[in-house]
């Protein structure tokens, strides 16, 4: 039966987010619009899912809201301190530095959204990963102590990550 | 009748912050001097900006008419798709060379956008260590 379910859905949660997605996309919720929606769901996940042989079982999607508050939070911090530095600061005073972040998050899922946190949060974008998944090279726009850069991303969000994906 | 008064000055509101901050980001975009810098305005200033307006479009949705879900998907892919655009242009920056020189990774050879087929560790190259 097991078997069977995840022969049909082999990605619970993407068939979840098309259907919300499809039916979000109508503006309304109707019965025939969920169900369109939900052999979308079926139809997409099962022929694309030769290129994506891993799926993670672990998933809390709890802790994931949680933690989307507060990334949604930083975001907006992190807007205002920008826009801060973009009006006042002249180029000659700004300090960007690579900074290096040592990876202990394995599966892709975690590290993808890892580096989507960096890039949508305080002045760092992530700009590139090491071949073997090791770490992540971080771009900083105005930053005195990379050190700290690197120790607060991976307190901050590293740690909830690792939280999120068991 | 003051429910659309107040609706009518959060709409205003929302416009006036996210057009405030799509014009910061393309102050910061003709700023900054370098690549890579210049990378972090629109990134950034790019989602709240975007964001604020599309709040702005669906409260007046929901107040002078049917209400609309649009916006909320509009932010969605928008939040996806941001990082992996930024991602891209910061690779085609490493690949020019036009950004200041790469830290070495501690664990690993190289970077996986230098990483090409010639690039080959020779046997003197220092072990890498194996996980």
């Amino acid at each position: 039966m097991k078997r069977a379910f995840y022969w049909l859905v082999p990605h619970p949660f993407v068939t979840l987010i098309l259907i919300v997605v499809w039916t979000l996309l109508q503006n309304e919720v109707s019965p025939g619009m969920v169900v369109f929606g939900l052999i979308l769901g079926i139809i997409i996940p099962w022929s694309t899912s030769v290129w994506w042989p891993d799926t993670p079982r672990g998933f809390r999607l709890g802790r994931m809201a949680m933690y989307s508050i507060m990334v949604v939070w930083d975001i907006m911090v992190a807007n205002v301190q920008v826009a801060w530095i973009v009006l006042t600061r002249p180029n000659s005073s700004l300090r960007p530095a690579w900074v290096v972040v040592p990876l202990d998050l394995k599966q892709p899922e975690a590290i993808t959204v890892l580096a989507g946190t960096i890039t949508l949060t305080p002045g760092t974008v992530s700009a590139d990963l090491s071949d073997e998944g090791h770490s992540l090279l971080v771009h900083a726009l105005d930053c005195p102590d990379p050190d700290a850069v690197r120790d607060d991303i991976k307190e901050r969000y590293e740690r909830r990550l690792k939280e999120i994906f068991v | 009748m003051t429910l659309d008064v107040i609706a009518i000055y959060a709409v205003a509101l929302c416009l006036i912050i996210g057009s405030f901050f799509a014009l910061v980001g393309v102050i910061g975009l003709l700023k900054f001097n370098d690549s890579m810098t210049r990378l972090h305005a629109p990134t950034k200033v790019g989602t709240v900006g975007i964001g604020a307006l599309l709040l702005a479009s669906m409260i007046h949705s929901f107040t002078f008419g049917e209400g609309s879900f649009h916006e909320l998907l509009i932010m969605a892919f928008l939040f996806v798709t941001a990082p992996i655009s930024a991602h891209f242009i910061a690779k085609v920056n490493i690949h020019k060379g036009a950004c200041d020189p790469l830290p070495k990774p501690p664990q690993d050879d190289t970077w996986s956008t230098l990483k090409s087929p010639e690039h080959q560790p020779g046997p003197d190259s220092p072990t890498k260590s194996s996980t």
